[in-house]
C-alpha cells in the first residue's frame, strides 16, 4: 500500500486557502499523537534507520566529527535525528540527554500559516501536518514559519521536506516506522487521549524515581503538538539540545501572514478605484487656451527684442 | 516660428530616458504580477501568466534584479531634477488645489513637481529595501545562509515595502492618465510649450531662455538660410 494516494477528504487545514477544505470524512477520526519518552531512550538510532528505510531516504554518508550526532542536523534526506547532550546537573552529576528531533506536528502549524502555495501543506483530521510536495514551489516560507526549525529545502528539487509522521502508514492503520523500530518502548503511538494519559503516568513514575521536575512537553504556544515528549527536566527543555521552552509562531510571521495582507489587498483595489472616481469627479488636468495665448505673447515679445538692431 | 502651436515641439525626455523608463515600468508590472500571488492567495491565478507557481517563484527575483539595475540608471539620470526644494513643500501644502485642478493657485513648478519628486524618492527607497530583503529570502541561493529572524523580518519587510511601492505605482500611473500630455511626454519625449507653461512654469522659462540663447548663437554663426525654424 506504500505510496498510495493518501486520504485528502479529511483535511482540516490547508495552506493559502480561504474556503473550507474537503473534510467530509473527518467523522469519528481521532487525533493521534506520538509520545517520545526521553528517559527510556538509549540512543540506538534504530528509529533513524527505520525512517530512512520506510521513506526511501538515503542521505549521503557524512564525516564523523567526534560526536554521536550523526548526521549533525536534519536534512532533506534525514527527517529525524538523535541529538545528544552531556548535561551536568546542580549536584555535578552527568546526565546523557538524548532527544529524537523531528517535526512536532503542531496543532497550530507555523509552516502551514506561512506557506503561500494552496494545498502544499495540509493538516488532516487526525492532526498530522503533511507536505504535499507536488504543490510545493520551493519558496522556503515554511522554514520561516516553523518555530522548531524543522523543514529542509532539497538541493535536488528545491522543495521542502520533513517528517510526515508516516501519514501513509497511519492512514492504513499502522504506527509510524520509528515507533515500530524502537527496542525500548521509548517511542509510542496512539490516540491523543491515550498518549497524554500515558505521558502523565510516565512523568509520575519519574517523579517517584527522584526527577522532581519531570513532565510532559506539549507546548501550549502552538496549541499543543502531536509529537510530545516526556522529559526528566521539563522545567528546562533547552538542555535537550535546544528544545524551545515556549515555542510559538513568531510575531513577525503573524504580522506578515495575519490580517495585514487581506487589508493591504483591499487597499490596493481601493487606491485604483479612488483614481478612477477622482477622474470622474475632478476631471483631467489640462492646459488651456490662456497658456497658448501666453506662449504666443512670449514669442512676440522675444521676436520684437531680437529683431531690434 | 511661433512656439504656441499645440503640437509637441519641446523635448522633455530623451530617447534613453524613455527606453529606460519603460524597461523599468514593464519589469515593475511583471514584478507586481509575479509577486502578488505570494502576497495573498487571492492573486494565486496570476502564477499562470508565468508558466506556473514554481516558475513564478524562480522568475520573480531575476526580474527584480533586472529592474533594480534599470532603476539605478534612471535614478542617476533623474537625480538632480528630483531634489526637493522649498517651493515643493508649499506645493504639497496645497495638494487640495492640485487635486481639484485649481492650477492657477499653485506655486511655481520646475521640471518636476513635488508629487513627481516624491515618487522618485519613495521608489528609490522602496527598491533599495526590496533588493536587500529580496536577496535575504531568495531560494535556493541565499535564504539558507540567513539567520531565521532576519529571514522573517525580510519576508515581512519585502511584503510591506512592496505594498507601499504598488500604491505609489498606482498613483504614478493615474497621474499619467490624469495630467493630459504627460503620458505622451514619456512615450514620444515631447510636450507643447503651452503644456510646459501650464504644468511646469519654471522649467518653461528655463527652456525659453535656453532657446533664446541658442537662437542668439546660431544667428551669429549661421547664414539666414539654415536658421532653425523653431528653437
Amino acid at each position: 500500500m506504500r505510496g498510495d494516494q493518501i486520504n485528502l477528504q479529511n483535511v482540516i487545514a490547508r495552506s493559502a486557502t480561504q474556503v473550507e477544505s474537503p473534510r467530509q470524512r473527518d467523522g469519528g477520526v481521532e487525533k493521534v499523537t506520538k509520545l517520545i519518552d526521553v528517559s527510556r531512550c538509549i540512543g540506538c538510532k534504530a528509529c533513524q534507520v527505520a525512517c530512512a528505510e520506510w521513506n526511501d531516504l538515503r542521505d549521503e554518508v557524512g564525516e564523523c566529527v567526534g560526536e554521536y550526532d550523526n548526521p549533525l542536523d536534519l536534512t532533506p534526506d534525514t527527517w529525524q535525528v538523535m541529538r545528544f547532550n552531556e548535561y551536568e546537573d546542580e549536584q555535578g552529576n552527568l546526565e546523557w540527554l538524548i532527544r529524537k528531533d523531528n517535526c512536532m506536528h503542531c496543532a497550530e502549524p507555523g509552516c502551514l500559516e506561512a506557506c503561500p502555495a494552496p494545498g502544499a501543506i495540509v493538516q488532516y483530521a487526525n492532526g498530522i501536518v503533511d507536505f504535499n510536495s507536488e504543490h510545493c514551489i520551493g519558496c522556503g516560507y515554511c522554514v520561516s514559519g516553523c518555530p522548531f526549525d524543522v523543514p529542509r529545502i532539497s538541493k535536488q528539487d528545491h522543495k521542502a521536506y520533513k517528517c510526515t509522521l508516516c501519514s501513509d502508514r497511519v492512514y492504513h492503520g499502522l504506527e509510524p516506522a520509528c515507533v515500530k523500530s524502537c527496542p525500548t518502548g521509548s517511542i509510542m503511538f496512539g490516540t491523543r487521549e491515550e498518549m497524554l494519559h500515558l505521558a502523565e503516568e510516565r512523568s509520575d513514575f519519574l517523579h517517584r524515581r527522584g526527577f522532581e521536575n519531570a513532565g510532559v512537553y506539549n507546548p501550549e504556544g502552538v496549541d499543543g503538538t502531536h509529537v510530545i515528549y516526556v522529559l526528566q527536566h521539563a522545567d528546562k527543555p533547552e538542555i535537550y539540545s535546544g528544545l524551545p521552552a515556549d515555542p510559538r509562531i513568531s510575531p513577525l510571521v503573524d504580522a506578515w501572514k495575519g490580517v495585514t495582507k487581506p487589508l493591504a489587498s483591499v487597499a490596493i483595489g481601493l487606491a485604483a478605484l479612488t483614481g478612477f472616481f477622482h477622474y470622474v469627479t475632478a476631471g483631467p488636468k489640462e492646459h488651456g487656451e490662456e497658456d497658448e495665448a501666453a506662449v504666443r505673447e512670449d514669442d512676440a515679445r522675444e521676436r520684437e527684442r531680437e529683431e531690434r538692431p | 516660428m511661433s512656439l504656441a502651436k499645440s503640437d509637441p515641439s519641446l523635448q522633455r525626455y530623451s530617447v534613453w530616458n524613455r527606453l529606460n523608463h519603460w524597461l523599468v515600468a514593464i519589469s515593475f508590472v511583471l514584478l507586481v504580477l509575479s509577486g502578488l500571488p505570494f502576497f495573498h492567495p487571492f492573486f494565486w491565478s496570476l502564477t499562470a501568466l508565468f508558466g506556473g507557481p514554481t516558475m513564478t517563484r524562480i522568475l520573480h527575483p531575476w526580474i527584480g534584479l533586472f529592474m533594480t539595475l534599470m532603476f539605478l540608471f534612471m535614478a542617476i539620470a533623474f537625480f538632480r531634477e528630483s531634489l526637493i526644494r522649498r517651493r515643493d513643500i508649499q506645493w504639497l501644502r496645497q495638494i487640495r488645489d492640485v487635486l481639484a485642478n485649481r492650477d492657477d493657485k499653485l506655486p511655481p513648478v520646475g521640471k518636476n513637481n513635488a508629487g513627481q519628486k516624491l515618487v522618485y524618492w519613495i521608489m528609490l527607497g522602496c527598491i533599495a529595501l526590496l533588493l536587500i530583503s529580496g536577496l535575504l529570502i531568495w531560494q535556493p541561493y541565499f535564504a539558507g545562509a540567513v539567520p531565521i529572524t532576519l529571514r522573517r523580518l525580510a519576508s515581512l519587510g519585502h511584503a510591506g515595502v512592496a505594498f507601499l511601492a504598488i500604491l505609489t505605482l498606482i498613483i504614478h500611473v493615474y497621474s499619467g492618465i490624469w495630467v493630459k500630455g504627460s503620458f505622451q511626454a514619456m512615450v514620444r519625449g515631447r510636450v507643447s510649450w503651452a503644456w510646459a507653461r501650464h504644468h511646469h512654469d519654471l522649467w518653461y522659462e528655463e527652456e525659453r531662455e535656453k532657446a533664446r540663447k541658442h537662437r542668439a548663437i546660431s544667428s551669429r554663426h549661421d547664414t539666414p538660410t539654415n536658421r532653425q525654424e523653431s528653437p
